[in-house]
Formats: C-alpha cells, sequence, structure tokens
C-alpha cells in the first residue's frame, strides 16, 4: 500500500511540474544553475573514478588473459568494451547518485522543512515546476555528457595503465581500440545515461520534497534517496540490457 | 478584505478547526492568538491556501478562493505576502537576492527600478548594509526584517505574519510589531498575524479572534480584551500575576479613573 501510493504521489509530482512558466527567464536561470551544480559539480568523482576504473581494468584483463594465442589487442577490446557498456554508465551514475542525488533531496528537504517551499507557493510560483523539473532536465542534460566524458577517461586510464604497468605498449592498444568497434555500444551506453539521470534527479526530488519533519528527517530521506535510486539503477540496467542486447 | 466562513479541518479523525468564522478587514491588524496547538497556524495555512479545508469558505473580496480557477488562485496569492515563523528565507541568495525575488518573477522592472525598490524596503524596514549578506550571516530579528521586506515588496493588499516574535527579544519584537502595523496602515494592507506574544496583542490587534482547541472562542478589539468576562480568554492572555496587574491598571486607564501614564508621557516629552 505504502509502495503504491509513493508511486502514485511520485507520478501526480511528475504531471505537477508541467506547468506554465511564470517566468521563462527565471526558469532558464535555474536550469543553468543546475547544470553546472550537477555537471561541473560532479564532474571531479566523475573523471577520477573513470581514470582508476579503465586502469584496473586494463590490469585485471591481462592479468587473467594468459594464454600467448590471445593477442593483446583483445585487452584493449575488452577494457573499451566495458567501460562503454558497464562501467562509465552504470558505476558512474551509481557513484552520481549519491553525489548530485543526495545533494537535490537534502536541498529540497531543507527547502521544505524551512518553509522556503511555502514561501514560494504564498508568492504564486508552482514550486514544482521551477524546484523540480529544472533539476530533472539538467541532470538529463548534464549526465549522459558525463558519462561520455567518463568513457573517454576510463579509456584513457587503461592505456596509461597499461603502458605505465609495460603490459600493453600504446601503439597495440590504439589497434584495438578500433578492432571491432560497434557504434551501437555507445548509442547503449548513452540510453542508459539518460535513463539513470532521470532515476538520480527524479527520485531524490521525490523524496526531498516531500519531507516532513526536521534534521533528521532530511538525512533520512536523503539517504533512502541514494539507496532508492541506487537500486532502481540496477533494476533498470538489467531491463535495458535485457531489451536492447 | 477577507471572510473565513465556517471553516472545517481535519487531518485523519482529529478536527483541528471547527466551524471557524472571522472578518478581516484592511487597514487593520486582525490578530489570531490562542495556545499552541489550538489550531492558529492551520486556520492560516487555509486561509493562504496551503491547505484546503474539509468544510467552509475563504473569501477574498467576497470570492470564495477555493472556488476560483487554477490562474484566478495564482493572481490573488501575488496579492499576498507572507512573513513565516522561520523567516524562510532563501539560503543560498543574499538579501538583495531575496528581496529582488518576487520581482524578478513578476515585473518586468530594469535591474536598476529593482534595485531601487529593493533598498527602498530595506530601508523601510530600517536595514543597511546587509544587500550583500547571506540569510545566515544575519540575527533573527535582521532575518524577520528582511522576509517582511519580502513580503511586502510587491506592495500586497494582504499580509500574513506566522508568529512574527517567536525567537525575538521583547526589543526587537517591538521593532517588528512596530513595522507590521506602520506597514498596514500606510499601505491599506489586510494584516492577518498569528501570534502567541501578548504585547502585539495589546499594541497592535485592531481586530482579535482567540482560538481554543480549533474553535472560535471569543473575538473582539484589544480594548475588548480588557473589559471581557470569557474566562478561558482572561486565563490565557493575563496568566501570570503581573498581567493581571497589567490588566487592571488599563481597565483604570480606559475608565478615566486613573490617568493615562503613556499618553501623558507623550505630552510631557520635550
Amino acid at each position: 500500500m505504502g509502495l503504491l501510493s509513493d508511486i502514485g504521489r511520485f507520478l501526480l509530482m511528475l504531471k505537477g511540474m508541467f506547468k506554465r512558466p511564470e517566468k521563462a527567464s527565471m526558469y532558464w536561470k535555474e536550469l543553468m544553475h543546475q547544470c553546472v551544480e550537477i555537471g561541473i559539480g560532479s564532474l571531479g568523482i566523475v573523471a577520477i573514478i573513470s581514470v582508476f576504473i579503465g586502469a584496473v581494468s586494463t590490469i585485471q584483463t591481462a592479468y587473467q588473459l594468459v594464454s600467448p594465442l590471445v593477442p593483446l589487442t583483445t585487452i584493449a577490446q575488452i577494457v573499451r568494451d566495458t567501460v562503454i557498456l558497464e562501467f562509465a554508465p552504470t558505476l558512474v551514475c551509481i557513484v552520481l547518485a549519491g553525489v548530485a542525488g543526495s545533494r537535490i533531496a537534502s536541498e529540497l528537504g531543507n527547502m521544505r522543512v524551512s518553509e522556503q517551499i511555502d514561501a514560494l507557493e504564498i508568492m504564486g510560483i508552482n514550486t514544482k515546476t521551477y524546484l523540480i523539473l529544472p533539476k530533472i532536465a539538467a541532470a538529463m542534460l548534464m549526465i549522459p555528457l558525463l558519462v561520455m566524458i567518463a568513457m573517454a577517461l576510463g579509456i584513457w586510464g587503461g592505456r596509461l595503465a597499461g603502458t605505465a604497468a609495460g603490459i600493453i605498449s600504446p601503439n597495440i592498444f590504439d589497434k584495438g581500440l578500433a578492432a571491432d568497434f560497434l557504434p551501437y555500444n555507445v548509442f547503449f551506453a548513452l540510453v542508459k545515461g539518460y535513463v539513470f539521470s532521470f532515476i538520480i534527479s527524479s527520485v531524490p526530488a521525490y523524496y526531498g520534497y516531500y519531507v516532513r519533519g526536521g534534521a533528521l528527517e532530511i538525512g533520512r530521506a536523503s539517504t533512502k534517496a541514494v539507496v532508492v535510486s541506487c537500486v532502481l539503477i540496477l533494476f533498470a540496467d538489467y531491463i535495458l540490457s535485457a531489451l536492447l542486447l | 478584505m477577507i471572510e473565513v466562513k465556517n471553516i472545517q479541518k481535519k487531518f485523519g479523525d482529529k478536527v483541528v478547526i471547527e466551524n471557524v468564522s472571522a472578518m478581516m478587514k484592511p487597514g487593520q491588524c486582525n490578530l489570531i492568538i490562542g495556545a499552541s496547538g489550538s489550531g492558529k497556524t492551520v486556520l492560516m495555512k487555509c486561509m493562504v491556501g496551503l491547505l484546503t479545508p474539509d468544510q467552509g469558505e475563504i473569501c477574498y473580496q467576497g470570492e470564495s478562493y477555493f472556488s476560483m480557477s487554477q490562474e484566478q488562485r495564482t493572481s490573488i496569492r501575488k496579492e499576498i505576502g507572507m512573513l513565516f515563523q522561520g523567516s524562510a528565507l532563501f539560503d543560498s541568495l543574499t538579501v538583495e537576492q531575496n528581496i529582488m525575488f518576487p520581482l524578478d518573477m513578476f515585473t518586468t522592472d530594469s535591474d536598476s527600478q529593482k534595485l531601487k525598490r529593493v533598498n527602498e524596503v530595506l530601508e523601510r524596514v530600517n536595514l543597511k548594509d546587509v544587500n550583500r549578506k547571506f540569510p545566515a550571516e544575519l540575527s533573527g530579528g535582521m532575518k524577520k526584517r528582511v522576509a517582511l521586506a519580502r513580503a511586502v515588496v510587491l506592495n500586497p493588499k494582504y499580509l500574513f505574519c506566522d508568529e512574527p516574535n517567536s525567537g525575538l527579544d521583547p526589543q526587537t519584537s517591538l521593532v517588528i510589531d512596530k513595522l507590521i502595523k506602520d506597514l498596514t496602515v500606510e499601505f491599506n494592507i489586510t494584516t492577518v498575524v498569528n501570534t502567541h506574544d501578548m504585547n502585539s496583542v495589546m499594541e497592535t490587534g485592531d481586530y482579535i479572534l482567540y482560538m481554543y482547541q480549533g474553535k472560535k472562542e471569543w473575538e473582539g478589539t484589544r480594548k475588548d480584551i480588557i473589559f471581557s468576562k470569557n474566562q478561558l480568554l482572561n486565563d490565557f492572555i493575563f496568566a501570570s500575576e503581573f498581567l493581571k496587574d497589567a490588566k487592571d491598571m488599563r481597565m483604570l486607564e480606559e475608565t478615566g479613573k486613573m490617568p493615562n501614564v503613556r499618553n501623558m508621557d507623550e505630552l510631557t516629552r520635550p
């Protein structure tokens, strides 16, 4: 019953977002602000994670491919496909659920308990449109971009680690990268990026917007938002893989 | 003018407001008083449309708020200013940006016009050199004054103040009360104040509605309070011996049996 009520309220929240903005320029400003917060604000952690994940992938793949019959270019192919198909979209989005998701939930939660949302309502502003829509739109604009950056940095990290550890030369790595490359994999990763970015932004927005109580409840809502987002990301990952691959 | 007609509000099985009616006139401070949990805040939230009553009507200029279309409600809300108990200033914005926010959202004024208006209202609430400060850098009284400035920046017809003196020292409370009273008279605003503060009641209350356990127990002016025989009201307002003495003195003053010391002070002031 609680789950159904949550789903119903979540859908009503989404429906409530699509109202005519009071002033387009203010909404544009808010969208840009959220793009900076979500995109630029998460760039550092995305870069660090991507480089190291790529590096670890190269080393671990090389460790398992001991047969002299398997060409070294295979290492690059495996790293490329793993990073593009799974690590860049899924792992990065799980991290973003923690970074951006908890920020969205706590920001809206704080605005709710300190009556800032009520203040906006009293002014005649549709708070769902003004506060939630720009966050979801910004996430859907910036997170796929971050996923693309993560792909590039992950592969670069793998190349760097392979060279540094003397596993694979840059030339052979580059050759492996170009071999049997499927552009569809990038499309698939971007589809995942869009779906996950919607989850990362809308689920925490829901938990933050409807929080009741004080600081403790904001913390709880934030944690719950991250947990639910992560579970939904993994579930959506499975469904998308089953449907699109 | 705001008319409250037979408002009833329940949360689950608990009746929080029961058949409350009132008439709030422009140019006067209309006070809702009562103990904690008596339904004051719920009544105010129903009046501004943050809560929907189960029964009854809230009429703005004779038109029922809850029968209005969404567009009409939005336009009424643009005429409402509200001062929240916790000020409800936007943490991430400076004082200037907080006050400018309604202007940015609802006017097409130039930046210089908006800034001029911001400075006007800041001056009106006796605040200087705070434009670039963030709410976290302000004292409680300053926050209330900034929130009041934001509430009146669009020249509202209706001003709602939810416990404007909570958490403030008596002197700052007086400043806030005076500001609310002056703004109400100056701009002929229909002001509704939700308060516990007995000083506010006696200084600013043009119309007073006393709520007890969700019901309207008493209504009248601050002068009526002095002569009221309502035991619940007297127990609430004149709870301490000091306040009982003050009431007796005020009664003597009002009936002319004792000179009004405050007025004499005014007269003898050089």
